[in-house]
């Protein structure tokens, strides 16, 4: 098991681009935490004397400021901290949700196989985007609903990739000999199953999140997620889209920003695949 | 087509079938558990002018009648009245809007299909060409800007600097409205379909019965086109639910910004009005949309690739 591990992060140390895209991710991971907290604006501080500037160094905004003079620089990093957040909560929840259900519904089998995963198709099935926003209309607009309904629809393929996996490994001989053992179902299934399917899904988790980014973005352009005065990438774009005749920074900072974390979020996902040497399906 | 394949057409007919009733229902008990009345932020109200206001959109009724009535009305293809826009019922916003997301979303299709298949067989064909590389580079562009980031970036372009095409507007339908629109929806699914195609031709073009095709004498076009084409887009068509998916899902940004007067700005609307009528209606538009879709995929399938046919 080490040694795999061992291999594949060589593997990744080599790939310049892994490399640049993890660095990416965790430098502007580190800036979204530390940025707001050193930089003398807040975000949702007004600066009456600078509405809407340009971005420049002489009034003190690097990247301007939005039509309430609230430093764009400051608030794009707090708005790309919440989205980063949500997205890897929610793909935590799929993770979890999704390993559990599909180890469960692999190694039990038969019939409760076929209805658990029949479940899962009909799910699939569904316009699930208009479930979550049908939620949000009925529930109101809170970040704990947001992180729920976005984890309520993550876990579905994550459960299908387990699932696959763990009926490869089941009929194998140390399941054999962990049964022989006298080990419980519940035991074999988290100590014996998972550890041994984990490539894959780690690959399908990393590759989740930036699905979740997307998602919570998404919902959040639309005005159903994060609310004011707090901002997401999606609410900063929809402020952004808005403005952007007279002042394009608005939406070019955030969307910029957003498309490079999502590209850098999808390579390195990709390059882990490779260095894991699975296909991830 | 046997017996069995008419009876296992009828059987994914009546999942279908079930499917939408299940959604419809969810939906609607959904609604009804809300916290708070669509009618909470009337003020000053009478307490009989409120009961009036309840009577008239069947709030005193028991739960069970209210679902009772619901259903029935909505097999007449009545989705009730809007609890916002007062004077219209639900249906007659959908048939507004239907039309131009259809057209919408029907072009947005037909373009990925088209586009795509062609992009990915030729990336396929010749590999590490232009085509191959612009493919990839399409795909991870499809796949990295959202397109609420795309379509405000391409109007500032287009519209705002060059004055190229309109920013926003329907027109009814003119080419140089949709032409912005219709291209952010379609450039995910494209990306997707391209990739795929790419995959399965490559896939197809190693087989040994195309080796034979070939060897026959037969010119390059008419293997791809006889031979290839059909079972490498399989794993397109399994692609096309969630293209479809993709495709509405996105129309919902798209047609907030360029401000078109389509289904997907109402839902949008009606979700910040809690306006539950208009979104229940709108949820299942949508469903029977994509759930009509899988059936088509599933007849698609037989067609394309005969083992499909006799599945149990």
């Amino acid at each position: 098991m080490s040694g795999i591990w061992r291999d594949t992060a060589r593997r990744l140390r080599s790939n310049r681009l892994a490399l640049g895209a993890a660095g990416f991710i965790l430098g502007i991971a580190l800036l979204s935490i530390v940025g707001p907290l050193v930089d003398a604006n807040r975000f949702d501080s007004l600066d009456w004397s600078n509405i809407a500037v340009a971005p420049g160094a002489q009034h003190g905004h690097w990247l301007g400021t939005d039509r309430l003079g609230r430093d764009m620089l400051v608030r794009t990093l707090d708005g790309t901290r919440i989205s980063l957040l949500i997205g890897m909560i929610a793909a935590s929840m799929s993770l979890v949700v999704g390993v559990a259900y599909g180890a469960i519904a692999g190694f039990a089998g038969g019939g409760i196989d076929r209805w658990m995963m029949r479940l899962v198709e009909i799910m699939s099935g569904l316009p699930l985007i208009f479930f979550v926003i049908l939620l949000t209309v009925l529930f109101g607009r809170g970040l704990f609903l947001l992180l729920s309904s976005i984890g309520a629809i993550g876990w579905l393929t994550m459960a299908r990739i387990v699932r696959g996996q763990t009926l490869s490994v089941r009929r194998r001989e140390f399941i054999e000999a962990a049964v022989a053992g006298g080990a419980g179902p519940a035991r074999i299934i988290f100590k014996h199953v998972v550890p041994n399917v984990i490539g894959p899904v780690i690959v399908y988790a990393m590759l989740t999140v930036p699905q979740m980014i997307l998602f919570e973005s998404f919902l959040s352009f639309l005005g159903l997620g994060i609310q004011e005065p707090h901002a997401s990438l999606g609410t900063l774009i929809a402020d952004g889209a808005g403005e952007m005749e007279a002042a394009p920074w608005i939406l070019l900072v955030p969307g910029g920003l957003l498309a490079l974390l999502l590209l850098s979020f999808n390579l390195f996902g990709d390059c882990l695949r490779d260095a894991l040497g699975s296909d991830g399906s | 087509m046997g017996m069995r394949t008419i009876r296992y057409f009828l059987g994914r007919f009546g999942g279908a079938a079930a499917t939408l009733f299940a959604i419809v229902t969810i939906s609607f008990f959904l609604m009804r558990l809300a916290p708070g009345g669509p009618f909470d932020e009337e003020q000053n109200l009478p307490a009989d002018a409120m009961a009036n206001l309840k009577a008239r959109y069947g709030f005193d009724q028991p739960l069970w009648n209210q679902y009772g009535r619901y259903l029935a009305a909505l097999a007449r293809g009545d989705f009730g009245p809007s609890y916002r826009y007062r004077d219209v019922t639900v249906t007659e916003l959908i048939g507004q809007g239907l039309p131009v997301s259809a057209t919408l979303g029907a072009i947005a299709i037909a373009l990925a299909l088209c586009v795509g298949v062609a992009l990915g067989t030729a990336a396929a064909l010749r590999q590490d060409s232009l085509a191959d590389h612009g493919a990839m580079v399409l795909a991870v562009a499809g796949i990295a800007i959202p397109s609420f980031v795309l379509l405000p970036f391409l109007d500032l372009i287009f519209g705002i600097h060059l004055h190229w095409l309109p920013v926003a507007g329907w027109e009814r339908g003119s080419a140089p409205h949709l032409l912005l629109p219709v291209l952010v929806l379609c450039l995910p699914p494209l990306a997707t379909i391209a990739r795929l195609t790419r995959a399965g031709m490559l896939d197809v073009m190693r087989s040994p019965y195309v080796r034979t095709a070939f060897a026959k004498g037969l010119p390059l076009s008419t293997v791809i086109l006889r031979h290839a084409m059909r079972p490498a887009l399989v794993p397109v068509a399994g692609y096309l639910v969630p293209a479809v998916a993709a495709i509405m899902t996105g129309s919902l940004v798209v047609e907030s910004i360029a401000g078109l007067p389509g289904i997907g700005r109402y839902l949008v609307q009606g979700a910040l009005n809690r306006d539950y009528t208009l979104v229940l209606g709108m949820v299942i538009v949508y469903s029977t949309f994509l759930i009509g879709m899988g059936l088509l995929v599933d007849l698609l399938y037989a067609w394309l690739d005969p083992r499909i046919r006799f599945r149990p």
